[in-house]
């Protein structure tokens, strides 16, 4: 943004990229494929590099109000000062913070998940998916907390998967229905209570009893948990969890 | 003595009646001991999403068997209790049967009520089954055992108890109208209590009289004993589903709600130009509360204090979270009971001591552990099974609030994670100056 800024240009999208998005080795791999997606689709996008700062879900969740709401703040100082309009973020954590809770700090945008904008570009016939690389593929699909029952968004996910030509197979406990995978609310930076097992171990069991070849995720927190989990079960060779938009990138 | 029967009737009506509503205040009362919370917006909104959730009871959907059962009892009560109404006359004014000036019409009402009362048995004994003989595991949580399970089996045998009498009461007339008997006019249609009949042919008038007055006075004792025993009872949520959904959070449920008092606070820390030492403005100080977040009933807002007298503790919230299903100690059902629980006891201690006197106890730790809240993974699974909208998801986020910022209690890996991002933006410990560097990895 800031260089774009300094030419006297400006972007029409802001690519909100997210903590785990910027540092996370396999979170990269998904920040990476859907610039790889947007370059391809000619999108006139930005994002913020050092300018950018927690989106504050975890400090909220966690009951930190005051660290959540400076770096909120913070980010609605650097977004207006750019003029910002539309956000997209491949993170359902920021997607579901910027969209629902930065209004309240006055931060008004038009906030997208990466899913929902890739099927916006595929509407607008800006990008086009062969269709070939994943066909007759075994894809389920595991519901993010933070797209699903918290913003009600299950189909545009699977409205992507089924332009893959891949067989969609769904987990018994499935949109509204799906398991956690155990990393929200904050719980991704610290250990599990007490407890028989590991959340991600039972949403990955569920997961796996479908016999997918791939599962899809949405999130960068669940591609963490569900990543871990099917290496616990030694099944990494025949399983392999991606990203929607690395399954998108892959078939353009 | 003519008399005796109407007036026994009407002191019970009224004593039944007047302790009723005192309880009701009470609930009230302790309700408003919640903050402030606007939910008066949106009002068209409002009813709707009560009709359809109270009334049309559409998320009882997401399990349709127990559905169907629940549906059945729920009209069954609704229309059966327009005969309490015939009830109510007959027993203030020593009538009997006093709508049979219908003549059909009341027929067929009279055939509903009997089929519905047969329907509601069944599925009573139905869900006494699931409860007892199945066992559905969601009934048998930890928090499930003494008063929760005798309360919940209380209101199953209730509800036998007083549909068998509305059954054996009609049986018993029919006989007499058979008979001729004097005062029983023939009046009602009768599909089930008619196979019952039988059973009490051999009997003559005198003993037909006293079975049948004696389930007409037990039904109506039982009306009475039942009603006031929703002040004490899970099943309050029959009345208070009503409100709760009215009143419930129409907005995405991602959305927590925002603290201003720390909006505030922030923007003055934000503000080069603000003077720290300034002197508030009017009213501000009213503005600042004395603690962030909730480690009692009374820092919790009323609506969160009335989903907590609103819960029937189906369990289908626990069943469905991800912690409580992994073994962890956490149950969004424990979380509303407890609230109720300590709720529950702070009134008492009003009602003995005419104000609020400190009891040395409060809803964290006492009730709710630091454990339970920590396990949340804020998944809102609990929040989207709720057949009535109540949310757990609230409380415990208003009580990590208040261990984070009131008593800066959080797990170690927590407070690293928060330092991080404090310092450097992201909850690992990252230079933020490199935040762009993936562009060249």
């Amino acid at each position: 943004m800031a260089e774009l800024a300094a030419e006297g240009k400006k972007a029409d999208i802001l690519f909100f990229v997210g903590c785990a998005g910027s540092y996370d080795d396999r979170a990269i791999k998904i920040t990476k494929a859907f610039v790889k997606i947007l370059n391809k689709a000619n999108i006139n996008f930005a994002i913020l590099g050092e300018e950018e700062t927690c989106s504050g879900d975890p400090a909220k969740r966690a009951g930190n109000e005051m660290l959540f709401q400076m770096q909120a703040l913070m980010n609605i100082e650097v977004f207006n000062m750019y003029e910002v309009k539309k956000i997209v973020t491949a993170s359902p954590h920021a997607f579901n913070t910027i969209k629902n809770e930065y209004p309240q700090l006055g931060g008004d945008y038009e906030v997208l998940h990466h899913t929902q904008f890739i099927n916006e570009l595929i509407q607008e016939g800006k990008l086009k998916i062969k269709g070939g690389n994943f066909k007759g593929k075994r894809i389920s699909f595991h519901d993010p907390c933070y797209l699903g029952r918290a913003n009600n968004e299950y189909e545009t996910p699977r409205i992507l998967l089924k332009q893959l030509n891949a067989e969609l197979i769904e987990a018994k406990n499935n949109r509204s229905l799906a398991t956690c995978c155990g990393a929200g609310g904050a719980q991704m930076f610290k250990d599990a209570e007490k407890g028989d097992r590991e959340i991600f171990e039972k949403r990955t069991d569920e997961m796996v009893e479908v016999k997918p070849q791939i599962i899809a995720t949405a999130c960068e927190f669940c591609n963490t948990m569900l990543t871990d989990g099917v290496k616990i079960q030694d099944k990494e060779a025949e399983i392999e969890v991606l990203d929607i938009a690395e399954l998108i990138a892959q078939d353009l | 003595m003519h008399y005796l029967p109407n007036v026994l009737f009407a002191i019970l009506l009224i004593a039944g009646a007047v302790f009723f509503i005192q309880n009701v205040k009470k609930i009230f009362r302790n309700i408003k001991l919640g903050k402030p919370l606007n939910r008066n917006d949106r009002k068209a909104e409002r009813w709707k999403n009560m009709a359809w959730v109270a009334l049309g009871q559409t998320k009882m959907l997401r399990r349709p068997f127990p559905a169907i059962l629940h549906f059945i009892v729920y009209v069954g009560f609704i229309l059966i209790n327009i005969e309490f109404l015939e009830i109510v006359i007959d027993g203030l004014f020593g009538t009997h049967r006093i709508f049979s000036f219908a003549g059909d019409f009341y027929n067929f009402l009279i055939g509903s009520f009997e089929i519905l009362a047969f329907l509601v048995l069944i599925a009573v004994v139905i869900f006494w089954t699931r409860r007892m003989i199945i066992r559905i595991p969601r009934f048998w949580n930890k928090e499930m055992t003494r008063w929760p399970k005798n309360d919940a089996l209380n209101i199953l045998y209730f509800e036998m108890v007083l549909m068998s009498l509305f059954l054996i009461m009609n049986a018993a007339d029919i006989n007499l109208q058979n008979l001729g008997a004097e005062h029983y006019v023939k009046a009602g249609s009768y599909p089930i209590s008619q196979f019952i009949v039988p059973l009490f042919s051999s009997s003559n008038v005198d003993t037909l009289i006293l079975l049948e007055r004696g389930a007409w006075w037990l039904h109506v004792i039982g009306i009475f004993v039942f009603l006031n025993y929703l002040y004490y009872s899970k099943h309050l949520h029959i009345l208070s589903a009503f409100p709760n959904t009215y009143y419930a959070n129409l907005d995405e449920v991602g959305k927590l709600n925002n603290l201003e008092s720390v909006t505030n606070e922030v923007k003055m820390m934000m503000d080069p130009n603000a003077d720290p030492f300034a002197i508030p403005a009017d009213g501000d100080e009213e503005d600042m509360p004395d603690k962030f977040g909730a480690s009692d009933v009374q820092d919790l807002n009323w609506v969160q204090l009335m989903n907590a007298y609103t819960c029937t503790e189906c369990g289908r919230c626990t069943s469905v979270c991800p912690a409580n299903q992994t073994g962890k100690e956490l149950s969004p059902r424990a979380i509303m009971m407890k609230t109720r629980d300590r709720l529950e006891e702070v009134g008492k201690n009003i009602d003995k001591n005419g104000e609020f006197k400190e009891d040395g106890k409060q809803l964290l730790n006492d009730y709710i552990t630091p454990e339970d809240l920590w396990a949340c993974t804020s998944c809102n699974a609990c929040v989207i099974e709720c057949p009535v909208q109540i949310d757990p998801l609230s409380i415990i986020i208003d009580m990590r609030r208040y261990l984070v910022m009131e008593q800066s209690a959080a797990p170690t890996e927590l407070n690293m994670m928060m330092t991080n991002i404090e310092n450097n933006g992201a909850p690992w410990q990252y230079n933020q100056l490199d935040r762009a560097n993936w562009r060249d990895e």
